[in-house]
């Protein structure tokens, strides 16, 4: 069985550490990183950039563009996509032909600041 | 992380809403400031024993409010403060009032700390200081350290801008919406000035003087969280990601200025240049254009040339073209002058500049990019005459040396060369 764990934390205060700071949280999470990839057990990791790079399409008809994070919480996390694209009016796109092939709810377009593909045979 | 570095970091992330949610209850700067800190004294005990507050800015408000009320009430009745215990269980409490404090109310709290500090009658250094203090929380000595003065200058500079501050009355009611457009420009340009102070730093000092650019980096982005929609905001922080990405590559290890042209583009930081072009590229979307969208825009197009050579100058003439437009000055189009260089060479650009000449008489940059365009034509002489000029009228050491490097290669050899001075 394969499991996400996504990450959650008070951007601002993520944010508010300094340069040292950050790359020690990094470094002692690589350390767990690596050893999972060494096992064929790492799927790909990212780091989104801010949620002040964010933008949500609201899957409505027509959909709505709105700037900022998705910020509604009857709705809930269902899963999510990484795609390569240009600029955000081409990730709008791809959001848009998945929003109308399955209407209802939201995607936030959020940019990945780092990624690292890991090590999953599947 | 260590506790201590956390409790440290959240109170430095939840104090500008902290701050301006207890200047809205009182009223007054000191008093805001004050409950502010003995919140967060009591933090630094209660948060060690009992766990982080799920809203620690709603936290430090709700007992930054009572411990000022506290001390009010002791002032008048000489009753002794209760004890630590009684307020140190805030569950219902607290929650009752991050439901009151939903988004609508501490933007404006925010925005309105912010403004005061931006007050039309103190200069813009005493302004950023202010904003320094009070917004930010660095320490007076943090700040002087920052500005190359000395402790007590500064004590002194910052005292004297919150009288003026505190005279001069900032309504406290919401602010409608003309009035919260013309805060916000206001604040973004003050965010810009500090920027600019650790920005325009040499290389001897840039060091102590990046957490300057760090620092309105910072308030960019929380100005950016306030107001998601406006596209002037997510330009003016994609335009400082974008330069303050180019920090380590900007000086010499003898403290002297390294050119766009010439710097090292492996030492720029990609992390702050992805984030940069995310959030114009984001900004672009709206069609609805403004200075700082454009001067990141063209920060933007040097940031995605791998090499100076895959700059596109055509396209950065057109957007200072655009700027000149918006916010005409000789400056700016000084700045298009040396696009056109690149485009179609220093003779069209000498040309450009010639009728600036009276406005810029006094301007540094004027004279090193004068110089450097005769220099290409082969225009020695006249090219040597410049750099003296610019050298004369230098700010700081490495703007004089690097003049001076120019003067040497003069020296050296009498041929026309390509060097080019651009944008830092």
């Amino acid at each position: 069985m394969l499991y996400a764990i996504l990450c959650y934390h008070d951007e601002d205060t993520v944010g508010s550490w300094t340069r040292e700071q950050d790359a020690a949280v990094i470094q002692k999470l690589s350390v767990v990183q690596d050893k999972l990839a060494r096992q064929g057990r790492l799927g790909p990791v990212a780091r989104l950039l801010p949620t002040t790079a964010a933008t949500t399409l609201r899957k409505d008809n027509p959909p709505v563009v709105i700037d900022g994070p998705f910020a509604e919480t009857k709705e809930q996390l269902l899963g999510f996509y990484i795609v390569d694209c240009n600029n955000l009016d081409e990730a709008l796109a791809v959001a848009g032909d998945l929003g109308a092939a399955n209407p209802g709810g939201a995607y936030e377009i959020r940019p990945v600041g780092l990624l690292n593909p890991g090590s999953l045979r599947t | 992380m260590t506790d201590a570095a956390w409790i440290d970091a959240a109170l430095t992330s939840a104090r500008p809403q902290a701050v301006g949610a207890l200047l809205r209850y009182f009223r007054n700067l000191d008093t805001a400031e004050e409950a502010f800190q003995n919140a967060c004294l009591r933090a630094l005990k209660s948060w060690p024993q009992n766990g982080p507050p799920r809203d620690p800015a709603a936290w430090l408000i709700m007992v930054g409010r009572n411990a000022a009320i506290d001390e009010v009430r002791r002032n008048r009745k000489q009753e002794p403060l209760p004890e630590d215990e009684l307020i140190s269980d805030l569950g219902d409490a607290e929650d009752a009032l991050a439901e009151r404090l939903d988004g609508s109310h501490y933007r404006d709290d925010i925005l309105r700390l912010l403004f005061i500090c931006c007050h039309p009658g103190l200069p813009a250094t005493q302004q950023i200081a202010l904003a320094l203090r009070i917004v930010s929380g660095l320490t007076v000595k943090q700040i002087a350290r920052a500005f190359l003065v000395s402790e007590a200058a500064m004590e002194q500079r910052i005292t004297r801008a919150k009288a003026r501050v505190a005279d001069a009355s900032v309504p406290f009611e919401t602010p409608g919406a003309v009035e919260r457009t013309e805060r916000l420009a206001a604040v973004a340009a003050m965010i810009y000035l500090i920027f600019n102070e650790g920005y325009s730093a040499s290389g001897d000092t840039a060091d102590i003087r990046a957490p300057l650019c760090e620092e309105a980096i910072r308030l960019a982005r929380l100005l950016l969280r306030l107001f998601q929609g406006e596209p002037e905001i997510m330009g003016l922080t994609a335009l400082l990601l974008l330069q303050h990405a180019r920090a380590a590559a900007r000086f010499d290890a003898g403290g002297a200025v390294i050119l766009l042209d010439d710097q090292d583009r492996s030492r720029w930081n990609q992390k702050m240049i992805a984030e940069g072009l995310a959030l114009i590229d984001k900004a672009m979307r709206h069609r609805r254009s403004g200075p700082y969208q454009v001067q990141a825009a063209i920060a933007a197009l040097h940031a995605r040339a791998e090499r100076p050579e895959d700059t596109d100058w055509t396209q950065i003439e057109l957007l200072y073209g655009a700027l000149e437009i918006m916010q005409p000055s000789p400056v700016v189009t000084l700045n298009r002058a040396v696009a056109v260089s690149k485009v179609r060479g220093a003779g069209a650009a000498l040309d450009m500049i010639e009728p600036l000449a009276p406005r810029l008489s006094n301007y540094f940059h004027f004279f090193g990019v004068r110089g450097a365009f005769l220099m290409q034509l082969g225009r020695n002489d006249e090219a040597r005459e410049a750099f003296d000029r610019a050298i004369a009228l230098a700010n700081t050491s490495a703007e004089a040396a690097h003049i001076r490097m120019h003067l040497d290669r003069l020296m050296r050899d009498s041929r026309p060369c390509g060097s080019g001075i651009s944008k830092k």
